[in-house]
């Protein structure tokens, strides 16, 4: 484009367009400036903080306990396993042994929640390509039966607060057995029909392949995580790789791509519904008797002392930094929200595209802002 | 690999870099941090990622946390360095690992650390013009300011 406009003597300039905070693709309240040549995205710098609550600060000012509804809040998509990577911070600060049916139940809803999660990114991302309301309404009616069982458990259908400091809120309701089984049996199918509707898909294809090329020694620089890694070839995945709760008994893969690009990374998500769904079918199968209901006290005082525990997240991998002084409450609460440090590496994709193209390469990332904003 | 020898690989090579004995982290004078940070990461033990960069108001000191890890060798270590209230400035990371960028800042942002050589130290969360650093101790919660009461609602109004 410069070369074309310095050759025929023509006078240009960059320009300068604001992407959001008000925009529907930038799901959330994410204002991108991006400066323009013509077409071509010459640079990109987000602006975040839209949506800061300061949820650490509040960490501070209440019990262990009770900061678990705030958690919710963060990755609004993915609650269960926020909520499950703040507990397992608790117990290990305070040195706690679950019961095997713990883990097995926060194992079954945290999957659970990971495909739901899965289904509304894949989702909005057709949408976003254009992809007009079919496969976001398609994984939406799957998402739901997800969401109707963690209603029954929980009473709510986004923000949950099921996970306790030593168990959970309640067992799993009689029907659950059977409702899980039909369900992988179901969502099987179905992911066979996501496969013929969207993924070999030829318009599909050539608006994500090959763009917004992420680099695994890039990935790993901007510390990268979750699928996002995973699509740029690096195989790793905390389940699999340094082990929580009891992932180790469990069978699955961890699905990788080839070249790092927008479809890479659509095809990630989509294989890891499949391995999600293995999980919860090993796990419905070998639950173990017991009670899996919390019998911690309300109020408790932590040892002086820290815990640094991360846990695998539908975007990434979630860390609690927690420091203790003692008292009834954290001194210290950091929240290390996967989508920050997957928003980062953007301005370094996106060098060189179209500005059509920066719609695919944000849906791609799957970002929430919840997260990223605190 | 296991704490202490990584401690002791990292005497051998800055004999008086290491501030204070942890049982579970590594604490480096704050000069030595970028040396101590580079030798981590290209030595053989590999440390090629910034996980996390946390900060603590201790009152008369901040202390900032890095999470390191090492993919090969399947370790992650707690950093630390201890900031004096009077000389809240340390030299950035974000040359060695990108992810500092946006780390640093925010804890820039939060609790008013000066990263020295940061490519744009601005403010991340918060809006510009904020002057205060809102996960410092002693810093005024809005929660508890109040309207005058001729300001506040009035009913039917």
């Amino acid at each position: 484009m410069t070369e074309i406009i310095a050759k025929e003597g023509l006078r240009s300039e960059e320009l300068i367009v604001n992407m959001g905070p008000q925009h529907p693709s930038t799901h959330g309240v994410l204002y991108l400036e991006l400066r323009l040549d013509g077409e071509i995205v010459v640079d990109c710098r987000p602006h975040i903080g839209y949506l800061h609550r300061s949820c650490e600060k509040i960490a501070e000012n209440r019990t262990y306990i009770q900061f678990v509804p705030f958690t919710d809040r963060l990755d609004y998509l993915g609650s269960m396993n926020n909520n499950l990577g703040y507990v397992l911070a608790v117990e290990k600060l305070l040195n706690l042994q679950v019961n095997a049916r713990v883990s097995y139940v926060r194992t079954i809803i945290a999957e659970l929640n990971r495909i739901a999660s899965h289904l509304v990114s894949l989702g909005t991302f057709a949408q976003d390509l254009g992809a007009y309301a079919t496969p976001m309404f398609y994984c939406f009616r799957d998402r739901e039966k997800i969401v109707e069982l963690f209603d029954e458990i929980c009473g709510g259908r986004l923000t949950y607060n099921y996970m306790r400091i030593g168990g959970v809120q309640t067992e799993l309701p009689a029907h659950a057995d059977k409702y899980i089984k039909d369900f992988i049996k179901y969502e099987r199918q179905k992911l066979q029909e996501y496969n013929e509707l969207l993924t070999y898909n030829a318009i599909f294809l050539s608006r994500t392949k090959k763009i917004g090329i992420l680099k695994p020694e890039v990935a790993i620089n901007y510390s990268v995580t979750g699928p996002m890694l995973r699509a740029s070839g690096v195989k790793w995945d905390v389940r699999k790789d340094e082990p929580y709760m009891l992932y180790d008994q469990f069978k699955f893969d961890v699905p990788i791509g080839k070249v790092g690009d927008s479809w890479d990374r659509f095809k990630v998500r989509l294989d890891e519904i499949g391995e999600s769904l293995k999980i919860v079918e090993q796990a419905i199968q070998g639950i173990p008797a017991g009670n899996a209901v919390a019998k911690v006290n309300k109020v408790f005082k932590a040892p002086p002392s820290e815990s640094y525990m991360r846990t695998e997240n539908p975007r990434g991998e979630l860390g609690f930094y927690l420091v203790s002084d003692g008292g009834l409450k954290p001194y210290r609460n950091k929240i290390r929200s996967p989508s920050f440090s997957n928003l980062a590496v953007l301005p370094s994709i996106v060098r060189g595209l179209n500005v059509s193209d920066m719609v695919c390469v944000l849906g791609s990332t799957d970002i929430v802002m919840g997260e990223i904003d605190r | 690999m296991d704490l202490n020898q990584l401690v002791q690989a990292v005497r051998e090579k800055f004999p008086d870099a290491v501030a204070e004995e942890r049982k579970a982290a590594l604490v480096v004078k704050k000069e030595s941090l970028r040396a101590v940070a580079q030798f981590l990461k290209t030595s053989e033990l590999a440390f090629q990622n910034l996980h996390c960069v946390s900060g603590v108001d201790w009152k008369d000191k901040i202390e900032v946390v890095y999470h390191l890890y090492s993919f090969k060798h399947r370790f992650m270590l707690t950093l630390k360095v201890f900031l004096p209230m009077e000389d809240l400035a340390v030299e950035t990371l974000s040359g060695l690992w990108e992810s500092a960028n946006w780390l640093e800042r925010e804890t820039f942002d939060l609790f008013g650390v000066k990263f020295l050589n940061h490519p744009d130290l601005r403010r991340i969360l918060n809006p510009d013009e904020w002057t205060d650093y809102p996960l410092r101790k002693n810093f005024d919660r809005p929660d508890f300011f109040r309207l005058p009461q001729s300001e506040g609602l009035k009913a039917g109004g």
